[in-house]
């Protein structure tokens, strides 16, 4: 089970943050805190893998952003490797070349489509299309359009 | 009222702030308009203002005064503010807030509503933060949702009865029959939530295992025959765009019932027998070039090596490990690595073969990999290759970051002791970590290496040179210093006598190896313990140095008022070594034998056996006068029976040999690291203050009382003592009476010591014996002299306890003393 996923810049800003067991706010921060400085300092050279407490973290850059999970000991990490890739995949096909102004400004969308590809920590839908479609799909039913349009400029 | 301006305005305008107060205040003020907002109760703009807070927190702002608010979104019949409601629920909402169960009814609602989206939003709420509580609540809606034949929502219903099953175990059983068909679906978002599902299940119940294991599904097969049909056509289909990831299908399917069989396989032959053929051909087929393969590669392997597989299956298993180990990605380094480690133990020679390549990841750059080399070099470790391994790791630990160190260093020492092939090649594997890692070894090493230095006797020689040649050049590693200090100690006469049979002798006087223990015992680098150490050490060379003894000497009297309370101690006791038990230092100080190992990992139990004599461990400090009187005087007065007695009270050097078997050091403390102290005796004579001080400057004896007969108060097995008697002439009611103890035996007395007691209405007080010990054959007496005050002029008796060493063994008596003749008292 995916314990929690986060987003973050270069810089350490966070853009996404999604927990799948219950903390204390203060609790997440800290945390948030404690991983950012643990993946920032990490150089090229090293793996995708961090162990940390009873987890392990799973984090791959991308551009600009940082996409970290983490995994519960029995879990596969190379396979996590992949669902944070299908995850960039979606967004790209959702958003059209996907860039970190993109999440920001339609945090939302990122979280309705991450919420589309996985529930409880657990993948729920391994087609690359379903999901987009979904989401496509329930843009179409918002009743106001003029400020949520399908993919707003800035 | 205006508009509430819009998101993107709003995120827009924050982005443009250039310091974090400048930031501070545009949320402020944006979050005044948005309660303001709130408080009207507006709803065309609620949405829009909790997306606005929704975004702030993530900037790490407060947000709790939206929690109501997204309650309202949700109950809302608009789509879009249920999807921000949600999304606010999500994140501001979790269980550990008191309006979180408030969601229920609404979840429930919407978990039934006509449009799917609404369900879908009600089904991944409840799947990702869902309490306990509402999970109980709303588990028949799930079952429900499980069964139906939509499979977008067929999907979440089953990740949503996993999620409830996390939360409430024992709702699990409900859910059973709706999975008897979830795998006859297409779908592959159903197959793989389903797979989940029951991957859930079968490792929360035993029962449910078993279960799945045997029961007939549906299309009339079971559980393992089908997963297995899922995954060959995963396998063999063609290609197919939706679920293709580099020329595989669907490799989180295939991952997934890899991992459900392996559950399903372990510890049963009949199920691990008919998935072998699968991961045969998943082992040899999957290409490898990417990582998607090599992720299903992985979990191919963990799989064949934790169920009843085939030995042929497991080689196969560890050779995929072993090419993994070659590969250029270091995340595949990383995870065969990994899983090497866990099969280190059940296929230890398979993953023997691989060992050069898993000693070359020690060089590795990734600090995890490394660590995980370390771990599995050292379960590689054995009779045949220790001395290669320990070369690699020894050189690892010279280069290794400092949070390797003290495991690393830990881990050699433990295969040296294991399969040190000979004695000097062990010494010296110790002496290398010693030197390049000595700081960072572990405290309790420190016992168990001297425990094996000492029992390598004929390498004592060697040792100590070599311990020596290290600190010479640098004492900061406490460790090391801990060692060597107690090694010269002990060897010193050795090193410098250049007796080293193993390599060149090197010259070294007495006043050398003095130096440089004084040095570490002034450095500030050196820890207390460590100084201890070296005092000692330096101690035990007065009796193997012949020239030095009068600097050590000096060196133990200057450390006498050392601030450091333990060096303090230490000195102060063996300067009275050198005082007054000079005659038993050489005893005391003697070599220590071999000591028997007790633990392998505590500090190591001493056998008390150093020389003859038996050493006891004293009182920690000299007490005050009045405490061990008074012990003294407790068992006094069992002696009298009864509370009509006073204390006896006497001089504080009559008491220390009583105390004790023997007033000896208790050298051997010095290896218990929390440095207990070694104690001496110290001098001391104590005056009782009231007692007969009107006496000190009058002569005590008068022509009257040389008139008085003396008597025999004692004469059993061949110990007489005679009381002779004096009266004061200043103080009629002090009487001085001489006891003297004879041994008519052939065999001396030693550690004589004489107690009394008197009535209540009495006062004594007993001055220090000439001896302790009363030669045979009647050659010489221990005299002793004891006032007594009698004031009321009472008949005078006395109780006698008389402790003693004869032929071996100890002798204590007691009697009473009646006979006193009335011109003693009256």
């Amino acid at each position: 089970q995916i314990h929690f996923i986060l987003l973050f810049s270069r810089q350490g800003k966070l853009r996404l943050q999604k927990w799948y067991t219950t903390l204390p706010d203060k609790e997440k921060k800290k945390i948030i805190r404690e991983i950012v400085q643990i993946v920032l300092s990490r150089n090229q050279k090293t793996s995708s893998f961090v162990d940390w407490k009873d987890l392990k973290l799973v984090y791959k850059r991308y551009a600009s952003l940082y996409f970290c999970c983490a995994i519960e000991d029995q879990d596969n990490e190379l396979l996590t490797l992949e669902v944070v890739h299908r995850y960039v995949e979606l967004l790209d096909r959702y958003f059209g070349n996907v860039c970190e102004l993109d999440i920001i400004f339609n945090f939302e969308k990122a979280y309705f489509i991450l919420d589309e590809f996985i529930v409880g920590g657990e993948v729920q839908e391994t087609s690359k299309r379903s999901p987009v479609k979904a989401i496509e799909d329930s843009d179409m039913l918002q009743e106001t359009v003029e400020e949520y349009m399908n993919k707003p400029a800035f | 009222m205006p508009a509430p301006i819009r998101l993107r305005e709003l995120i827009r305008t924050i982005r443009t702030a250039r310091t974090q107060a400048e930031e501070r205040e545009m949320i402020q003020k944006e979050c005044a308009a948005i309660r303001s907002s709130f408080r009207e109760e507006d709803n065309t703009y609620r949405c829009r203002n909790v997306a606005k807070l929704l975004y702030m927190h993530m900037l790490g702002y407060p947000a709790h005064f939206g929690q109501l608010e997204c309650l309202k979104l949700i109950a809302s019949q608009k789509f879009t503010d249920k999807r921000i409601g949600y999304l606010g629920a999500m994140l501001l909402l979790d269980e550990r807030q008191d309006v979180h169960l408030l969601m229920t009814n609404c979840i429930k609602n919407d978990l039934n509503h006509s449009t799917q989206y609404v369900q879908g939003l009600a089904l991944c709420t409840l799947g990702c933060m869902g309490s306990s509580e509402m999970c109980r609540d709303l588990a028949g809606e799930v079952e429900k949702l499980l069964k139906t034949s939509n499979s977008y929502l067929r999907k979440k219903a089953a990740l949503c009865a996993v999620h409830v099953i996390r939360k409430v175990p024992e709702l699990m059983e409900m859910f059973l029959p709706a999975t008897k068909n979830l795998l006859n679906e297409k779908n592959h978002g159903v197959l793989h939530t389903s797979v989940v599902l029951l991957t859930e299940m079968c490792e929360r119940s035993p029962d449910m295992l078993a279960h799945f294991r045997k029961v007939r599904q549906l299309s009339s097969s079971q559980l393992v025959p089908q997963l297995v049909r899922i995954l060959k056509n995963l396998i063999m289909s063609g290609y197919s765009p939706e679920h293709d990831v580099s020329g595989i299908s669907d490799p989180f399917l295939q991952v997934r019932i890899l991992r459900l069989l392996r559950i399903l396989g372990r510890n049963d032959d009949d199920s691990s027998e008919a998935m072998n053929d699968i991961l045969a051909q998943v082992a040899t087929n999957t290409e490898t070039s990417k990582n998607v393969g090599n992720a299903i590669l992985y979990e191919t392997v963990l799989t064949i090596m934790d169920i009843k597989s085939e030995s042929g299956l497991r080689v196969l298993a560890i050779n995929i490990l072993g090419r993994f180990l070659l590969n250029n990605d270091k995340n595949i380094r990383y995870v065969a690595l990994t899983s090497l480690l866990k099969t280190v133990q059940t296929d230890h020679n398979a993953v023997q073969r691989h060992r050069s390549t898993i000693v070359d990841c020690l060089k590795d750059l990734d600090v995890s990999i490394k660590r995980r080399a370390m771990e599995l070099s050292f379960a590689l470790v054995n009779g045949n290759n220790v001395r290669g391994m320990m070369k690699e790791l020894l050189y690892f630990l010279d280069s290794c970051e400092p949070e390797f160190k003290a495991d690393c260093a830990s881990g050699i020492f433990l295969a040296a002791e294991k399969y040190a092939p000979s004695k000097r090649w062990h010494i010296d594997t110790i002496m290398r970590v010693l030197t390049t890692a000595g700081s960072y070894v572990r405290d309790d090493a420190v016992p168990n290496l001297i425990q094996l230095i000492t029992n390598s006797v004929e390498m004592h020689a060697y040792t100590v040179q070599r311990l020596y040649k290290a600190i010479l050049g640098d004492y900061s590693q406490q460790p090391l210093v801990q060692v060597a200090s107690w090694c010269i100690g002990e060897y010193g006469d050795l090193l410098v006598s250049g007796q080293c049979e193993e390599e060149e002798p090197i010259q070294v006087t007495e006043d050398e190896v003095l130096d440089i223990l004084e040095s570490v015992l002034i450095s500030n680098m050196s820890a207390s313990v460590t100084r201890g150490y070296a005092l000692t050490a330096i101690m035990k060379l007065s009796t193997r140095f012949t020239c030095t003894v009068n600097r050590i000497k000096k060196v133990v009297s200057i450390y006498g008022s050392s601030i450091d309370v333990e060096l303090q101690q230490r000195a102060v006791e063996y300067n009275a070594l050198f005082k007054k038990y000079d005659h038993m230092r050489p005893a005391l100080l003697e070599r220590m034998p071999v000591m028997e190992k007790v633990t392998t990992n505590g500090p190591t139990e001493i056998v008390q056996t150093n020389g003859e004599t038996e050493p006891a461990v004293l009182e920690t400090k000299p007490p005050p006068s009045g405490l061990q009187p008074a012990s003294q005087a407790n068992d006094l007065l069992d002696l009298l029976g009864g509370s009509d007695i006073t204390p006896v009270i006497p001089t504080a050097p009559t008491n220390k040999p009583a105390s004790a078997g023997g007033e000896l050091l208790d050298l051997l403390g010095d290896l218990n690291l929390t440095g207990s102290p070694v104690s001496a005796p110290a001098p001391q004579i104590a005056q009782p203050p009231f007692l007969l001080d009107g006496l000190s400057s009058q002569p005590l004896f008068n022509d009257i009382a040389a008139g008085i007969p003396s008597i025999t108060a004692y004469n059993k097995n061949g110990l007489k003592i005679d009381f002779t008697f004096e009266r004061s002439n200043t103080n009629p009611s002090v009487t001085v009476i001489t006891i003297q103890a004879s041994n008519s035996t052939e065999l001396d007395m030693t550690d004589f010591v004489f107690q009394a007691a008197v009535p209540k209405t009495f006062q004594l007080q007993l001055l220090s014996p000439s001896s302790s010990v009363i030669p045979a054959f009647n050659s010489g007496t221990i005299t002793q002299v004891i006032k007594v005050l009698n004031p009321q002029k009472q008949q005078l008796r006395m109780r006698i306890k008389l402790t003693y060493n004869h032929k071996g063994s100890a002798m204590q008596d007691l009697a009473e003393v009646n006979n006193f003749p009335p011109q003693s008292w009256q």
